[in-house]
């Protein structure tokens, strides 16, 4: 038993180690796209790439994403800055062909107001409900009523059926 | 039973009604269209090793159109093709092809094997003017009315309904709101 337990643990710390080792072979393969040449606008580059989201696979970043696209799109925004636009610019060119769908963070509008106050809502919500829980509960406890004197008295006589 | 009790079920039926819709009616690999209402972005685009004319922006503005975005190595852009063999063979709307981020030689070939339905064809080789579309995968496809406003975007290979239902009656309507407006 205790050998089949080793043998397990075993297996699976190799194969967390074999994903690790995955992930770091995904991010060498990331970096294929030239960096500028200029530390100062590549950071910033790189910084823009991190809030666009990868529109193929969806949760990633373009920064994070091998797809072809986000490569695509990386160039384009290391372009843009190199061009002489401020991350905003940059952010803005890909917003007007893609939307706000782009953003990893979307922007606070009537459109998405319940995306930014639902939490929150859900939140008060069950503030409320708890809150209405825990004061319906004790009521329930004061309804308790005392013994009478013919089970108190019954009550002695089991415990001490001697008496 | 007191009110509360209702509550777990209530909640359950609340989330899974919401579940349900993100499921059955949201498709989360359709993303919205920034550029519906926009006119086209501009571009000049040379041809396909084979075929005769590039495209550019120009070729958009007059008549009714459809950009159709494709390439050789794409394999639902070989499903839906037969479709717009049979659009350009009509001859009732100009389809022009916008050949995304393909090998010249494979786009050429693809062309000879399959048909040639396109009035002209733009080698987007780095796939730029595909950006300037709003384009994220291929095969996509865009109705431009005769003023160069992209007004239908189709996401993925188009099949008969899709033409028949949603692509074919929005390039008539932008027909004869053009013809409307001429007589004016």
């Amino acid at each position: 038993m205790q050998a089949l337990v080793r043998l397990w643990t075993g297996a699976i710390v190799a194969l967390m180690m074999g994903f690790s080792v995955a992930a770091h072979a995904q991010v060498v393969t990331e970096i294929i796209d030239p960096p500028l040449e200029d530390p100062v606008l590549e950071a910033r580059a790189q910084a823009v790439h991190k809030l666009i989201r990868c529109l193929v696979c969806q949760n990633q970043s373009i920064h994070d994403s091998n797809a072809g696209l986000a490569r695509d799109l990386r160039i384009i925004v290391r372009d843009r800055i190199a061009a002489g636009d401020t991350n905003d610019q940059a952010i803005q060119y890909l917003v007007d062909r893609y939307g706000d769908w782009v953003l990893l963070k979307p922007p606070l509008k009537a459109s998405t107001i319940v995306l930014w106050l639902g939490p929150f809502l859900i939140l008060l919500l069950a503030g409320w409900f708890a809150w209405a829980y825990f004061r319906a509960a004790p009521s329930q406890v004061a309804k308790a009523v005392p013994l009478t004197e013919e089970e108190q008295r019954r009550l002695a006589e089991l415990l001490d059926p001697e008496a | 039973m007191r009110p509360m009790a209702y509550m777990p079920p209530v909640m359950f039926a609340i989330v899974a009604v919401a579940l349900a819709l993100g499921l059955l009616i949201v498709k989360p690999k359709e993303i919205p269209s920034a550029l519906i209402g926009q006119p086209v972005p501009e571009f000049d685009l040379p041809s396909v090793v084979g075929t005769p004319h590039g495209f550019s922006n120009a070729d958009l503005i007059g008549n009714v159109s459809i950009v159709n975005v494709f390439a050789s190595w794409c394999l639902p852009c070989r499903a839906e093709h037969p479709l717009w063999v049979e659009v350009g063979e009509g001859g009732l709307v100009p389809v022009y092809g916008l050949n995304y981020k393909d090998s010249q030689e494979n786009a050429s070939k693809w062309l000879a094997d399959f048909g040639d339905p396109y009035t002209s064809i733009g080698a987007d080789l780095n796939g730029r003017v595909g950006v300037d579309f709003g384009v994220y995968g291929v095969p996509e496809t865009f109705v431009i009315d005769g003023q160069g406003f992209i007004q239908l975007k189709f996401i993925g290979p188009i099949d008969r309904f899709a033409l028949e239902n949603e692509i074919l009656p929005m390039v008539q309507e932008l027909q004869a709101l053009m013809v409307a407006e001429g007589a004016e």
